[in-house]
């Protein structure tokens, strides 16, 4: 494998980690309001995800970051297509993140209130942006020769990549379900297996139109295969979890997450952004990596770097696996 | 509005507004881990009690800076897609080492660190603060060397109009970035430090009025412990400012030498120097319209012989000016814009070598100025200060509050004149021998020409609006947190009885 393909693999890597890791704590957040019912419920819901969310961010980041370094017409073209969308998801991540920080700094009802909205609604809306803006990398975009788009700022609103905005909020509200039935005792984990077991095929139901749709239009013969990988452990994790066996079902959840990706990743290749306008535009994996060198010193530094950033983030997991309930909440603690 | 107008105010606004964050998470973060440091090796509580009180400080402005850093690794992508394609060779490289190496770092370990409190061993839950605090100064190595390659373009050949890095060392190690990084870094802690100062004298003030001596008899043994950690924490606060200004003189001095000879013109810009002298002086300030690059109605207070021993090391060595310089630009990269549709407005269009000769010039002026002021200020606390002494003049206070935006503004005054500065191109040209010729960009080339003005107008106000209502939310915070003291970081004592499940602390 030369180099900008293994570089689309480890851009493909780093977005699955994102997808994985960030899907499970928009979840929490989005279930804020519907499983914490009381003022403990929604601080055990936000302490699950606490140590470990702004490190789940820095997959967004860094995938991004990576594209830039490794496809920089892919970055360039696709960001300055997707402005508003990304403007939006900017904003909502700008929100969100002073809202976790902030949310507990000062005792009132008040205060917390509308932090809680700042969460919620960030929540709803960021999975969105991200899932909107993957599938139009994956569908294409009307970019011209140069890599600019074609119209208006609203472009990128079709119908499939629509469906890819709701395939990963869909995705994220039911990883974030079982997430939570993972790592919370009492009755936030029952509610949230509940949630998970009657809501998780229609909450999956963009996903596979997403799936399907890219396999139909673009697919190759292969990615069949994780198509139905997916499929399959799917149906694994919902009975997994019927037996409370929530840590298979959220690792279950995450294999199934992984072979869309791959199938996902797999109908877009050779290209890095299809143009709808005329697929000699498109730009290709050769077409938009960086030099050799430039992907040798990337490939060095990821060589080393990505598997101890999975060590030390799995060892916070690990630091903090223990299940949380309302009996683990101390008081709150702010200047009065 | 122009695209490239609106652009380029976002840029700025948004840079600015995160490096007023940066720098105090940054100092703050170093100082945090060494008080826990002296905690750990004492064991004595006062070192706690500040660790937990600026820690939480440093975690309210923490959040500031990474929402606002998302920010910045967006936007080139997303405004400046002509700039991205051209450099992402190069430029890409540093950005996606600053979020492997350092990025994951940062936000890993600060979890563990607030979190972890009896989740680790003392000694891990110190290395988590010291692996935090070392990954944000990582994180601004990995910024200013691709920001100091815009600079000055080193490590790479043109291939097919194209600059493809050939040396990742030349890039890491460019003599402007190895400059930058202290001077910034240093300029970080002189933020810090003069927060120490500031804080600490409001609440000695505010507490311990009745007792002005650290010794004074009549006070109980809480309250003169109290007294001492804000005494500590002060003078802590004032020597780091005086060493870090140290520091900035030393690295600024050096950064300035390199900055004559690599980009000339920035320099001529920042002493409003018009036309070429030898010996030549260093204007101290000046008065009437420094605007004009011919130098009428400009009266300069000036001391000989200081500019070209800035400039060269040499006191009678020559430095160019602005009027001479012009042609020279003018002869390399020609005397009007391509008339090419992507550069908007200004395709056809005579170009203007000279950067915006008040921003510059007052630029480097207010940067010089504020930091002298708060180095001073910092002299004053540790004299004012020395052997427990606490001054009873009631505006002192006062002052060494007001004098915390002192670095701050030093700080924001070095960007901004060390952006314009490189203006009108966005990746400065190289007229040192040894640099690689023909890598330079224009500004007005550099925008995403895909890009209506009427997003990048939503985005600015966007952007502009939420961090308004951010910095009023941090400061209120601030206020609040810095009222409370001690006691509202410090989670009561657990009694005996108390359920050991409970977290020691929780969001």
């Amino acid at each position: 494998m030369d180099l900008p393909t293994v570089w689309f693999c480890v851009i493909a890597l780093l977005w699955l980690g994102y997808l994985f890791l960030e899907g499970f704590d928009f979840g929490v957040g989005m279930l804020l309001p519907i499983l914490g019912r009381r003022e403990e419920e929604r601080r055990v819901l936000i302490n699950t995800i606490g140590p470990v969310w702004d490190g789940n961010e820095v997959w967004l980041i860094v995938a991004v970051g990576a594209t830039f370094a490794a496809f920089p017409p892919w970055y360039a073209g696709l960001l300055s297509a997707a402005y508003l969308p990304l403007l939006l998801l900017l904003l909502v991540l700008i929100g969100r993140g002073v809202a976790f920080e902030y949310r507990g700094k000062v005792d009132t009802a008040r205060w917390r209130r509308a932090w809680d909205i700042v969460i919620v609604l960030a929540s709803w809306l960021a999975p969105m942006m991200v899932g909107l803006v993957l599938t139009a990398t994956v569908f294409g975009l009307p970019i011209d020769v140069d890599g600019n788009r074609v119209g208006g700022p609203l472009v990128i609103l079709t119908l499939v990549n629509v469906v890819g905005a709701l395939a990963f909020w869909g995705f994220s509200l039911l990883h974030g379900a079982l997430f939570l039935s993972l790592k919370t005792a009492g009755e936030v984990r029952e509610r949230a297996r509940r949630i998970g077991l009657q809501w998780g095929l229609p909450l999956l139901l963009p996903t596979v139109a997403l799936v399907l749709a890219a396999q139909v239009g673009q697919g190759h013969a292969w990615t069949w295969i994780p198509i139905a990988v997916a499929g399959i452990v799917s149906v694994l994790a919902w009975w997994c979890l019927h037996r409370w066996r929530e840590g298979q079902a959220f690792a279950l959840q995450g294999i199934g997450l992984a072979a869309v990706v791959v199938a996902l990743f797999g109908t877009l290749w050779p290209n890095v952004l299809p143009s709808t306008l005329d697929p000699t535009w498109s730009l290709s994996i050769e077409g938009a990596a960086s030099s050799p060198y430039t992907l040798a010193v990337i490939t060095w530094v990821a060589a080393f770097g990505t598997p101890a950033v999975m060590v030390y983030q799995g060892w916070t997991y690990w630091v903090f696996r223990k299940r949380i309930g309302t009996h683990h909440i101390p008081a709150v603690h702010a200047p009065s | 509005m122009d695209p490239l107008d609106i652009a380029r105010w976002q840029f700025g606004i948004t840079t600015v507004y995160h490096f007023v964050m940066v720098p105090l998470t940054i100092g703050l973060a170093v100082l945090v881990a060494g008080m826990q440091t002296a905690w750990y090796r004492t064991g004595n509580r006062r070192y706690l009690k500040m660790t937990k009180f600026w820690g939480k400080l440093m975690l309210v402005n923490f959040a500031m800076g990474v929402v606002t850093g998302i920010v910045q690794e967006f936007q080139f992508g997303m405004s400046w897609s002509a700039y991205s394609r051209f450099v992402g060779d190069v430029f890409g490289a540093p950005l996606a080492m600053e979020g492997i190496v350092a990025f994951f770092v940062e936000s890993t370990f600060l979890g563990l660190w607030i979190f972890g409190w009896d989740r680790l061993s003392k000694g891990v839950h110190l290395a988590c603060v010291w692996a935090f605090s070392l990954a944000t100064v990582a994180s601004a190595y990995f910024i200013l060397a691709a920001n100091s390659w815009m600079q000055h373009p080193v490590g790479v050949e043109m291939v097919d109009g194209v600059p493809r890095l050939n040396s990742i060392w030349a890039v890491l190690g460019n003599n402007t970035a190895l400059a930058a990084i202290p001077h910034t870094v240093l300029g970080c802690f002189a933020v810090a430090g003069a927060f120490l100062v500031g804080v600490a004298a409001w609440k000695i003030h505010s507490r311990h009025r009745a007792a002005p001596a650290l010794t004074d008899p009549a006070a109980d043994e809480d309250t003169r412990e109290d007294r001492k950690l804000w005494h500590t924490s002060m003078r802590l606060g004032a020597w780091v400012g005086v060493v870090a200004f140290a520091g900035l003189a030393i690295t600024g001095d050096f950064q300035a030498k390199l900055m004559f000879q690599q980009q000339p013109m920035k320099m001529a810009s920042a002493e409003a120097l018009c036309h070429t002298e030898q010996p030549a002086s260093f204007s101290v300030f000046a008065i009437g319209d420094v605007a004009r690059p011919d130098c009428e109605n400009v009266k300069s207070f000036t001391v000989p012989y200081v500019l070209s021993y800035l400039a060269n090391g040499e006191l009678d060595s020559e430095v160019k000016g602005v009027q001479e310089l012009i042609p020279e630009y003018q002869e390399r990269f020609g005397t009007h814009y391509p008339d090419d549709p992507a550069l908007g407005k200004m395709a056809g269009q005579p170009i203007e070598y000279v950067p915006n000769l008040p921003a510059t010039y007052w630029g480097f002026r207010f940067m010089i100025g504020f930091g002298s002021v708060a180095a001073a200020g910092a002299v004053a606390v540790l004299w004012l200060t020395r052997g427990g002494r606490f001054p009873r003049w009631r505006g002192w206070p006062l002052l060494a509050v007001a004098s915390i935006a002192t670095p701050f503004l030093g700080n924001i005054a070095g960007w901004i004149f060390t952006e314009l500065g490189r203006q009108p191109f966005v990746v400065a040209p190289n007229p040192d021998p040894s640099g690689v010729d023909g890598v330079w960009m224009f500004t007005a080339a550099a925008v995403s020409s895909g890009v209506s003005g009427g997003e990048m107008l939503t985005s600015l106000i966007g952007l502009t609006t939420v961090y308004a209502v951010l910095a009023v939310v941090e400061v209120f915070l601030m206020v609040r947190f810095i009222r409370g003291g001690v006691e509202s970081v410090m989670p009561p004592e657990k009694g005996e009885d108390d359920d050991d499940d409970v977290l020691s602390f929780a969001y």
